[in-house]
């Protein structure tokens, strides 16, 4: 600024508050008429409010939110995604009070979380016990076939030369098993003790990777380090390294069947929309999800499109 | 302040030894972690920083190379080990050598650099060979330093060696990861108290050993600075 414009600039200082207030209003304006105007697409909605989606700190739970906030979206609902809210400790008081309005949550988990004597069983029976003890203002929406839970995972290779098909024919297996996954898994209700109690398998070691049942924990079981993890069956690591989770007939592990935790803003017409989601969605279409998350790389919100069209909910 | 009652009661729980998950067992696991890593850290770090210091060549390379490699988080260091050559103790070993590395590195060759070059002078002048000068004349000297560097090294280690049961390397590491995951605090902060008390009392011992190498000729007259500010105000007096 050479001294001449600094002078004109200084001559000019109190109009040019002048002028800028000036623009604030006309901006102000502009955008209160833009308000005005409204979104012309927006009359389909029935409630008017705007619905809060939220998902857990991990990727598999993010993709099923993001399809329940499409599926609203394209039923007319105004949404706000809230996803990656960490653990459960965290989300569920948030829940509670009416912070979030929709969530992907897992029966077992869930039932754990709510009530300390939880005891397992059945989809059925874990749902009831939920629905004892789930906080007013909170409603469960129908359980999706999908189903993530824990499970007792070996390699092709060891399933085989065994003859293993669900836990308890672990006992045919004559070479010591080494088991691998978090430091918790020692001391859960289905870990190595419960194995002994249960169905009488001797864990002969507990060998600690912390990832639970991430790349280090399936390389461990792969490179025979351990013959036994801990691996959530819709990972798609199962497929694509030839793993084979154990089955469970017992209910050693709670079932963790994919189901919508919905606050009381959300109307009949809403939880119809997620309950139309929760019906098309197969363990297989969750593994499928997963896959292409992880192997593929794709963002949430484009597998949750294109998984939407694929059964037929949004056109 | 609870919390910190329920940890140390977790400490002195009887139950609590024996086993591959006793405090003995994985103390021990510990310690023979982080005194692996020291062994070979040294082995490694300390001939080179007495090359890097007696020549003082590669100086500026090596500070840049291991000042980067400082910055290298353990835990993805770890991990990334874990994929390639599996797990077990194989890959926390390497990544806590290379934690280890530079602060011994460091040790050896400031070590070298802080010997008074007059002191050097004077022993090449008595005749001595470059063989000579660095056994009799710069690691004694330097030793202070050297044991500087390892005891900081040693802190970290013991201190980072928690990570190690990430992939089950073992150590103290576990009570953390297993007291975090199942919301058992007092666990939790056992271990945490337990590595705090090894990492005490190795900065005890490298201290103690930090004062027992300083040779007995220079803990009399020197140790300060060499030339301390008497030069030029005497010269100023003119005497």
């Amino acid at each position: 600024m050479t001294p001449y414009t600094k002078e004109i600039s200084m001559f000019a200082a109190g109009r040019g508050r002048l002028v800028a207030v000036g623009a604030v209003v006309v901006g102000a304006a502009i955008a209160l008429s833009g308000c005005a105007s409204g979104d012309p697409l927006d009359e389909g909605s029935s409630s008017g409010e705007t619905l809060i989606v939220g998902s857990q700190g991990y990727y598999s739970n993010e993709i099923i939110a993001e399809i329940y906030s499409q599926a609203l979206e394209d039923g007319g609902y105004t949404i706000e995604r809230n996803y990656q809210i960490g653990q459960r400790e965290v989300y569920l008081p948030q829940l509670e009070d009416g912070k979030i309005d929709v969530f992907p949550e897992y029966i077992g988990g869930l039932d754990q979380a709510l009530n300390s004597d939880a005891a397992g069983g059945t989809k059925e029976e874990v749902y009831a016990d939920v629905e004892k003890v789930l906080p007013e203002g909170l409603t469960l929406l129908d359980t999706a076939e999908a189903s993530d839970q824990d499970s007792w995972t070996v390699t092709e290779a060891f399933a085989t030369k065994y003859k293993l098909t669900d836990i308890a024919s672990l006992k045919n297996v004559t070479e010591p098993i080494t088991v691998g996954g978090n430091a918790e898994l020692e001391t859960r209700p289905y870990g190595p003790t419960a194995l002994k109690d249960k169905y009488g398998i001797t864990i002969a070691g507990f060998k600690a990777v912390q990832d639970s049942g991430g790349p280090l924990t399936v390389k461990a079981l792969v490179d025979n380090e351990i013959q036994l993890a801990n691996i959530y069956t819709a990972d798609p690591n199962i497929q694509t390294n030839k793993l084979v989770a154990l089955d469970d007939p017992d209910g050693l592990f709670f079932p963790q069947n994919v189901v919508p935790v919905v606050s009381d803003k959300v109307d009949d017409k809403a939880k119809e929309i997620l309950n139309a989601v929760n019906a098309k969605l197969t363990s297989s279409d969750l593994v499928g999800l997963n896959s292409e998350s992880v192997n593929d790389k794709k963002s949430s919100e484009a597998i949750a499109t294109a998984w939407l069209k694929k059964v037929g909910l949004v056109k | 302040m609870n919390l910190f009652i329920d940890g140390l009661l977790w400490i002195f729980d009887p139950a609590h030894y024996g086993g591959t998950n006793g405090i003995n067992t994985r103390t021990l696991e510990h310690l023979g972690i982080s005194g692996a890593v020291l062994l070979i850290a040294i082995v490694i770090a300390v001939p080179l920083g007495y090359l890097i210091g007696h020549t003082g060549r590669g100086r500026g390379f090596i500070i840049a190379l291991s000042g980067g490699v400082r910055a290298l988080p353990t835990l993805g260091l770890i991990a990334v080990l874990g994929l390639s050559i599996g797990i077990g103790l194989d890959a926390p070993l390497i990544a806590l050598v290379i934690l280890a590395i530079p602060s011994v590195l460091a040790g050896a060759y400031s070590g070298f650099e802080a010997v008074d070059r007059r002191t050097i002078d004077a022993a090449r002048a008595m005749g001595m060979t470059e063989w000579q000068i660095v056994r009799r004349v710069e690691i004694p000297l330097g030793l202070p330093l050297l044991i500087g560097g390892v005891r900081s090294a040693a802190l970290q280690v013991i201190a980072t060696a928690t990570l190690a049961d990430y992939i089950g390397g073992g150590g103290l590491g576990h009570y953390i990861f297993a007291g975090q995951q199942t919301g058992d605090y007092p666990q939790m902060l056992a271990g945490s108290i337990l590595v705090v008390a090894l990492a005490l009392i190795s900065e005890g011992l490298f201290g103690l050993l930090q004062r027992l190498v300083v040779p007995a000729g220079v803990s009399a007259g020197r140790p300060r600075n060499v030339r301390e500010r008497s030069v030029r105000a005497s010269a100023a007096v003119g005497s």
